[in-house]
């Protein structure tokens, strides 16, 4: 097959739209028929953290008759957010279990007048004590889900631990954490609704997962799949922060509009999206690591608690992924990782790319850094001295079959960083001098797809059709939420049909229209439904072929011309891939151990910082970031999801600081929340180094979170580097590296 | 609020159109462009003038139309996202986020354009320190800005010199 698209960049297919200001997401979409009219809708919600719902009081001087107003009363199915565990309500009703619960909707066409009227509506409740921490949570001095407030926990075991540190000349321990962090996509949450007991409800909104969404719904209403339609609008990007959540919006509007008959509209503003939507895992990992005079690693225990918030949502699975890399790309022959994900009075946290595997990854990279100290060892050659080579295993227990060379990887981003020169100049210059200069790397890996038997049980479907015309539509229900969907389904395509890319049509991602593809997460989407894609659309060329209509090297005109003729002779011309598991992959969820997943992405960056002393600024001001994907579909719009994953990930170190009040963010707002600008980021530069996958779509492996992973520890590293003081924490900002400084000079006196 | 402030008339001129709607006097410009002139190309993020999403010109200077009030669009000259193309012929900024991958979700990407224009015409050749500065008061998640910086090189490049439209 000719590669004419694959590896090229090609412009972003729905590009246009977006910088001529055409495209319509939900906030913009407009309905032809003027009938039913669109209101608006609102959430109340509880401002306390836990307690009893006493009553509901509708203050004065609203005119409530105008109103729709919806309670769990009104739910006609069951008052459930589906997911994984059936623990939280789509409204409150009784027990409350953090302050930002929805307890009462309401919808009016006016939606100045909604807004009073939304805080004219006060919940009595009867408070209860209730726990925010994780210390209090594993404390277990209240008990707020389950028996012990454990959500979930996993044990990996690999050697004996407890007798392998007898060998360890050396044992280093250390605990680490990380804080929430806000995914803020700069499009808003919403959803439109249209909801009748003849009709059904038919969902417009922006999310990433619309069989999600699906599913959560035909649960609420009682009703059969079939009555129920999700579509997805333009979507102003997800990071993760749109796979669970929409079905909560989509459930209240679609609640106010089954009672009220008028299409509802809910778009949230910033700061009721910041306060009530899902963010990254708080976490605390504890490291105790032992190791031989020369610096190989011969025992890992690691324990490792992410806070999941009031309700159990996708936390076991954010667990899962942040348990597996716990232990990164290193070949050690003992390890031991204790999980678990507890409940806490906050509202509950979620998918945030790299789903658990940042933390767990910053506080293992931090980690090694401080165990290579403590053997008189540099940190690149400490790592050397353990990386995870072809044959061996990971901590699951998984035998790694790809020709990884992380050497290779390290080596490149040494060099493209000037690595050992800065080093060099740096350690000349910086006593003395104000400003203080360090570098710092982090080594990591990301599995793409979802872990263990996860792809199996999805079973995604990919469908596609052709026109009379010689185009192919592409049905699926991955969606483009700026990561490039569209366009690499398009080149994938367009090279296994062997016509043009502008041939290739993406349909809406509408339950009613797509098959399910699964949802838009894990790194899956080029390499799991790139692959489905890339055999559909084999299948349908093959059906071309078989029927005698078209020759192996046909030119688009020929491929037009058979279309047609098949369609007007045979019928409509479609075809189907279905996921099968590459040979050989197993997973033993009892056990916690195998092929976690089939493939790794794998990566070396460095970072470069400046620590001003006087002000207490760290800045980023070079990045190199070296990685190992299979192959680039599209190389701009990789180096897109790397460059923007990096930007992320340094607000994530240094800037992105959640100030939690009581279970509520108390700087939900773009003012005081601060993510990275163009002011703040460095050059962000990005190699690829590509060694095909065999199960990917030409080689391909998943990227889009992998970019997440390194630069926090690889900031911390280098700040270390840098001043010598050594952060455990994130986010690095300004009062936290001043307060350790502070401490640092008043201990030398 | 409703009840007690009566709508006015404003009449103003967007994207070389002369337009006259009834609003609030202080009904966000935002509001009145996106749900009286159907200009949804505009966005917003924040509501609070740190995003920039909703960036529009106004009388040829760039603001976040989420914090002027309508009242100060009487009589003004406005630009927005729909204005900027020549029909079906992208404007060379467009062009050139289109080309180098300057969108990715697109939400951000009407009001960067937008500042990106008004960054182009007070340094027709910006230099790095100029278009980060330039852009700082638009925030994007997708991109880590690499390419939008790329976006505004590759822009001066196809239009050498070659000065901003006067309005």
């Amino acid at each position: 097959m000719k590669e004419k698209f694959l590896g090229h960049s090609v412009v972003r297919k729905e590009g246009r739209e977006k910088v001529t200001g055409r495209a319509r997401y939900v906030d913009d979409l407009a309905f032809p028929d003027a009938s039913p009219e669109m209101i608006h809708g609102a959430t109340v919600r509880s401002s306390v953290a836990r307690g009893r719902i006493l009553g509901i009081r509708y203050g004065d001087g609203i005119p409530w008759h105008e109103f729709t107003i919806v309670t769990a009363a009104d739910i006609p199915g069951k008052n459930e957010i589906t997911l994984i565990e059936h623990d939280q309500p789509c409204l409150a009703a009784g027990m409350i279990h953090h302050p930002e619960e929805p307890v009462v909707l309401l919808a009016h066409p006016d939606r100045y007048l909604l807004e009073q009227a939304r805080q004219a509506v006060h919940i009595d409740v009867e408070p209860l004590p209730a726990i925010f921490t994780i210390e209090d949570s594993l404390s277990g001095r209240e008990i707020i889900w389950g028996k012990d407030n454990v959500f979930k926990s996993y044990r990996v075991n690999k050697g004996d631990v407890d007798s392998a540190w007898a060998r360890a000349d050396v044992i280093v321990e250390g605990e680490y954490r990380t804080g929430a962090q806000e995914q803020l996509y700069i499009e808003n949450q919403g959803m439109v609704a249209l909801a009748s007991p003849a009709d059904g409800v038919t969902l417009w909104g922006s999310m990433q997962c619309p069989y999600y969404v699906h599913k959560a719904l035909t649960l609420l209403f009682g009703l059969p799949a079939e009555k129920i339609r999700v579509i997805q609008a333009e979507t102003g990007g997800g990071f993760g922060g749109k796979e669970e959540y929409p079905s909560m919006i989509a459930a209240h509007a679609a609640l106010l509009a089954w009672k009220s008959g008028k299409r509802v509209k809910i778009v949230y503003d910033r700061a009721e999206d910041m306060a009530a939507t899902t963010k990254r895992h708080p976490s605390r990992t504890r490291h105790r690591t032992g190791v031989t005079r020369d610096g190989k690693l011969v025992a890992m225990d690691i324990d490792f608690v992410i806070d999941g918030g009031a309700y159990a949502t996708l936390s076991a699975v954010v667990l899962s992924r942040g348990t597996i890399h716990a232990a990164g790309p290193y070949s050690c022959p003992n390890v031991r990782i204790r999980a678990q994900t507890v409940a806490t009075n906050a509202p509950p946290h979620g998918a945030f790319r790299g789903f658990g595997a940042p933390q767990s990854i910053f506080a293992l990279e931090r980690h090694l850094d401080q165990v290579a100290r403590a053997v008189h060892l540099t940190p690149e050659e400490f790592r050397r001295r353990n990386f995870i080579r072809k044959g061996q295993t990971t901590a699951t227990g998984q035998v790694i079959h790809e020709d990884v060379d992380l050497n290779a990887l390290l080596d490149r981003a040494l060099r493209e960083s000037d690595y050992h020169a800065k080093l060099e100049r740096f350690a000349r210059e910086n006593p003395g001098a104000a400003v203080k200069r360090g570098m710092g790397l982090a080594c990591f890996c990301h599995g793409a797809g979802f872990t263990g038997s996860g792809e199996v049980t999805l079973a995604s479907v990919v469908e596609m059709e052709a026109t009379r015309e010689g185009c192919v539509r592409i049905l699926a229900a991955s969606t483009e939420i700026g990561q490039g969907t569209n366009t690499i389904f398009s080149q994938i395509a367009a090279d296994a049909l062997g016509i043009g890319c502008d041939r290739i049509e993406i349909a809406q991602p509408d339950t009613g229209a797509v098959p399910n593809s699964g949802p838009t997460v894990a790194s899956r989407t080029a390499m799991i439904v790139g692959k489905l894609v890339e055999e559909a659309a084999l299948a349908l060329k093959r059906t071309l072929l078989e029927s005698g209509l078209l020759n192996d090297a046909c030119t688009e005109e020929e491929f037009a011309r058979a279309c047609q003729s098949y369609i007007e002779t045979r019928g409509p011309l479609r075809s189907r891939s279905q996921y099968e598991p590459p040979p050989g992959l197993h997973w033993d969820d009892a056990t916690y151990s195998g092929d976690a997943y089939g493939a790794y992405a794998w990566a070396v960056y460095v970072a470069e910082v400046a620590v001003d002393t006087v002000t207490f600024e760290a800045r980023v001001t070079d990045f190199v970031a070296v990685q190992e994907v299979g192959k680039a579909i599209n190389p701009a719009l990789a180096a897109g999801q790397i460059e923007g994953g990096v930007a992320q990930a340094i607000g994530m170190a240094l800037y992105e600081n959640v100030v939690w009040r009581e279970g509520r963010m108390a700087n939900g707002q773009m003012t005081n929340y601060i993510m990275p600008t163009a002011a703040d980021v460095p050059p962000i530069r990005v190699f690829f180094e590509e060694q095909p996958y065999p199960f990917g779509p030409h080689g391909a492996k998943g990227i889009g979170e992998l970019p997440m992973d390194g630069p926090a520890p690889a900031i911390l590293n280098a700040i270390e580097n840098a001043t010598d003081i050594c952060l455990r924490e994130i986010p690095a900002t300004p009062e936290n590296i001043m307060e350790a400084m502070t401490e640092k000079v008043g201990a030398h006196g | 609020m409703a009840d007690t402030v009566a709508k006015i008339k404003i009449a103003c001129t967007v994207n070389g159109e002369r337009r006259s709607v009834q609003a609030y006097p202080m009904a966000r410009l935002l509001d009145v462009l996106r749900e009286e002139m159907h200009l949804t190309g505009t966005k917003e993020g924040c509501g609070e003038g740190e995003c920039g999403a909703c960036a529009v010109l106004l009388d040829g200077a760039i603001v976040n139309s989420c914090l002027v009030p309508a009242i100060d669009a009487g009589g003004a000259e406005i630009r927005t996202i729909e204005g900027i193309a020549g029909g079906e012929q992208l404007h060379a900024v467009q062009a050139a986020f289109l080309e180098c991958g300057g969108a990715q979700c697109g939400i951000c990407t009407p009001g960067m354009v937008i500042a990106a224009l008004a960054l182009l015409d007070r340094y027709p050749h910006p230099g790095d320190a100029e278009i980060r500065e330039g852009l700082a008061g638009n925030l994007c998640r997708c991109t880590g800005y690499q390419k939008i910086f790329a976006s505004v090189v590759r822009a001066c490049e196809a239009r050498p010199a070659q000065p901003e439209k006067k309005r």
